[in-house]
């Protein structure tokens, strides 16, 4: 067996300094850029009880920052008034503030005034309740899927957790390794995926001429891929475009998946927080269901109950029978052990109480369709705002486009430029989020469109 | 009209998984209807009346959590900064020189478990090459995680059957004889499945070899204030790995210590030769962070933040502990006594004195381990280890009749 891969040469006690001074500069061999200070170059402090004067990490390069996560450091770091983070996707109320429900408040209260609440390990599989009530909230109590037990669901660390579980399954036991994503999707679907152990690939999704859905292009890709290939599809309100098919569109890529044996696998994120309503955003996972076909489900509860830090999620498999949902519940918990050994509870135990008490429930459904009603309004008043100034070209894609994201269909010259002379934080991909605006700001975005798209092409 | 999906499952193939050696044995364990059942599998502790414990500080910092009420906003893929400067002082001591010159690269995981994963799939990436050295035994999913991160993994001799103790000659042999620059996977404290820890020199020369061999020491801190009552004693282990300024990996986990087992919290701490070399490492683990779970779990991040930045919370955790570790010592005392009393074979019992921390390596083989399920109706994995944690006094005596009657006469008999 081969050494250990120590990067870089041994170096004698008597270079160690210059080794030392050596390895402080960025690897020229990367091409990754390092974005921290190194002011430690400047001020070398030799180490003497270091028995070894060189780093086994020697030629490890700097990683960039995550690019949607970074837009927020940025904004931080900015000290300007005037400031506005259009970033991250985290909902925030018209005082710009981030938001606790109340229900989730109550909730909380509940569990934590509880004297026999404890904290043993959950089960792999996560919180029993939760499981079956997450599952009836996406797929319907009266989902015939649900009835007849093959429903294989599992809670995981909310869309991302359950998105890698997903992969890592399907890599392991599915016989096709490729996963088919929209063009464009969000930025750590692809990088989920590779790390799972599918290949990925992409289909066609986003016109730019008329900031909507390349239908055509949808269907031609799909159709060219190879039978029983994995497609990743948004449920509702696409991040990063917010542009969705509509539910004939929905009923033909059915059409075609199911006639190709392409496996749905579905990301929803935003299930009741794109239109108001929990039943309208879960239309199309249902319309899958209902054919009686196999479907992966990833379920996020980050923004539709605001429990963004406490990583809620699921991930449910609708399997072809009872019998083999087992089977499949089985290896999903062989790929989580070996990871996390089994999820975190409190989370998990907020969204449960709320969904088996009938009460809190329709509270939660009040408090979610204000965030979503605030977002349409915020749509409705920058499209006003740009009518208003006369703004070039068409923007009523921001009116059509549905959930937390706009894809404003400007250029990464146009937003280095709004965000060097207007202090407005965006994705380098146009994209904003709505729910990081307020009537107070929304002037402040539209002059800077305005500018942006006028001063620049 | 909906046209009709697949006849077949694509899934028809998916063969039924094994349950987990370990999570499996309290899912048995609920499914015995025996009123004399002891669940000493998986290690949760549990008090004197068996029953699972919430620390009295951990709900002191849930009130107060509750009270502040703060957002819950997505952490940075690295965690809860807070949390992060509060479990590398605990680890390392608050004036490690290490802290203060800022080579410790920390970032919030999922408990032990996540924290080994995220290191695992570390090396994979950047030390293709290398191996993970595991003892034998040790504690069953470490082989799954390295498994999964696809790191090779081979094992250093540890435990000897015959003193039922270390075999320091084997683990030296076989650290020695692997290739240089191999990763060297250590229980910081209280081994887990055998409760048997070097001794303070030996770690000396455990660390002299690592050393000599160009190793990367990789230590997985799951028990540290819960072995032996004291933080700074279950930790020194580390501290000596990186007094010599060695660079070092530690997993650690609150789920014993603070009780916090469902909350999933634990880092991963890298210490590195340098600060600029600890912030490159930083940046690539949060790039393998991100597509696994994007940022850990806030709950539990704040309650040990919470708890370790109070002066008051702080001690009355410390006292929590002692208490907790103390229990544990005096079940083994009278596990020993029970059995030295009721033994008449002569059979030197005193390992059990030995060892530390949570769990028992008894001894006991797999047909003798089944014995004490099937006839005694006493939940254990089959490895023969025990959790005295899940032990009262009550329940030692019963317990020691169970294990003379394995041990000795272990055939197996059917419920």
């Amino acid at each position: 067996m081969p050494s250990a891969n120590v990067r870089g040469a041994q170096p004698s006690a008597d270079r160690r300094l210059s080794t030392l001074v050596r390895h402080l500069l960025p690897s020229s061999a990367r091409t990754a850029t390092t974005t921290t200070t190194t002011s430690a170059a400047d001020s070398l402090e030799a180490f003497p009880t270091m028995a070894s004067p060189s780093s086994v990490f020697a030629g490890l390069a700097q990683a960039p920052e995550d690019p949607i996560l970074g837009v927020t450091v940025a904004y931080n770091k900015d000290p300007s008034p005037m400031k506005v983070n259009l970033g991250v996707g985290a909902y925030r109320t018209e005082e710009g503030k981030p938001l606790v429900l109340n229900v989730v408040r109550r909730a909380e209260q509940m569990l934590i005034n509880n004297p026999s609440r404890v904290k043993e390990y959950l089960p792999i599989t996560g919180l029993a309740d939760f499981n079956k009530l997450s599952a009836k909230l996406i797929f319907g109590a009266e989902s015939p899927a649900i009835q007849e037990n093959r429903v294989a669901t599992v809670q995981c660390l909310s869309g991302t957790g359950s998105l890698r579980v997903g992969g890592e399954f399907l890599a392991r036991h599915y016989h096709e390794r490729t996963i088919y994503i929209p063009q464009p999707t969000w930025g750590n679907h692809p990088k989920v995926f590779t790390l799972a152990g599918l290949t990925v690939r992409s289909y066609r999704y986003y016109d730019p001429a008329t900031r909507g859905l390349d239908f055509q292009g949808l269907l031609e890709d799909l159709s060219s891929a190879p039978s029983g290939a994995i497609v990743l599809l948004h449920a509702c309100a696409h991040n990063p475009t917010g542009v969705d098919p509509t539910l004939d569109q929905w009923e033909q890529i059915r059409q075609l998946m199911r006639s190709k044996s392409l496996l749905p696998f579905f990301d929803s994120a935003y299930q009741g927080f794109a239109s108001g309503s929990l039943d309208k955003d879960a239309q199309s996972v249902r319309m899958f269901v209902a054919d009686g076909g196999e479907l992966l489900m990833a379920q996020s509860y980050a923004k539709n109950m605001g429990l963004y830090g406490e990583r809620v999620g699921a991930l449910s498999i609708v399997c072809g029978s009872a019998d083999v949902a087992v089977r499949v519940e089985s290896q999903l918990k062989l790929v989580i052990r070996p990871m996390y050994s089994n999820p975190p509870i409190h989370g998990a135990s907020i969204v449960a109480t709320i969904l088996k008490d009938s009460a809190m429930f329709d509270e939660w459904t009040l408090e979610l369709k204000g965030m979503a009603d605030r977002i349409i309004s915020m749509r409705q008043q920058l499209f006003d705002a740009l009518k208003t100034r006369e703004t070039p070209g068409d923007w009523s894609h921001i009116i059509k486009q549905i959930g937390m994201f706009t894809f404003t269909g400007l250029n990464s010259d146009q937003v280095a430029f709004m965000r060097q002379e207007y202090h407005i934080y965006m994705t380098s991909d146009g994209r904003i989020s709505m729910a990081g605006l307020s009537a107070r700001t929304i002037p402040h975005l539209a002059d800077a469109i305005h500018a942006a798209v006028t001063k620049l092409k | 009209m909906m046209a009709l999906a697949v006849d077949v499952s694509r899934f028809e193939g998916v063969p039924m998984a094994p349950p987990d050696p370990i999570l499996g044995v309290s899912e048995a364990f609920k499914a015995d209807k025996n009123d004399l059942k002891l669940n000493l599998g998986v290690g949760a502790y549990r008090t004197e009346e068996l029953q699972p414990y919430v620390l009295n500080v951990v709900k002191k910092a849930e009130t107060l959590m509750l009270e502040k009420g703060e957002n819950k906003e997505y952490l940075p893929i690295e965690g809860l900064a807070a949390f992060n400067k509060a479990t590398a002082e605990l680890l390392f001591g608050a004036d490690n020189p290490v802290l203060k010159q800022g080579r410790v690269a920390t970032l919030q995981s999922l408990s032990g478990t996540g924290s080994l994963r995220l290191a695992a799939a570390f090396i994979q990436r950047y030390f293709p090459e290398a191996k993970v050295l595991i003892s034998s035994p040790t504690w069953g999913n470490h082989k799954n995680i390295f498994n999964d991160a696809r790191v090779p993994w081979s094992e250093y001799r540890y435990y000897d059957p015959k003193t039922v103790g270390l075999d320091f000659e084997g683990m030296i042999a076989d650290i020695q004889a692997a290739p240089d620059g191999s990763f060297v996977l250590l229980h910081g404290c209280a081994h887990n499945p055998t409760g048997i820890d070097p001794t303070p020199e030996q770690w000396e020369k455990i660390a002299d070899v690592i050393q000599e061999k160009k190793h990367m020491p990789f230590f997985d801190v799951a028990y540290q204030g819960f072995a032996s009552g004291s933080l700074d004693e279950d930790a020194s282990s580390v501290r000596l790995f990186v007094e010599r300024g060695l660079e070092v990996f530690v997993a650690q986990s609150y789920s014993k210590n603070l009780g916090l087992y469902a909350e999933r919290i634990g880092a991963i701490n890298v210490v590195c030769s340098t600060p600029e070399v600890a912030n490159r490492v930083k940046s690539q683990l949060k790039r393998l962070a991100r597509p696994m779970y994007s940022n850990p779990p806030i709950h539990g991040a704040r309650i040990v933040a919470n708890v370790v930045g109070d002066p008051t919370m702080f001690g009355e955790w410390k006292q929590e502990m002692e208490e907790m570790a103390g229990r544990i010592k005096n079940v083994r005392q009278k596990l020993y006594d029970s059995l030295s009393a009721k033994d008449k074979s002569g059979k030197d019992w005193s390992f059990i004195l030995r060892q530390i921390g949570m769990f028992s390596y008894t001894g006991l083989n797999k047909t003798q381990s089944d014995n004490m399920t099937d006839k005694w109706h006493i939940y254990m994995t089959k490895d023969g280890r025990i959790s005295l944690a899940g032990l009262s006094l009550a329940k030692c005596e019963y317990l020691a009749d169970a294990i003379i009657d394995s041990f000795h006469n272990g055939l197996g008999t059917a419920k």
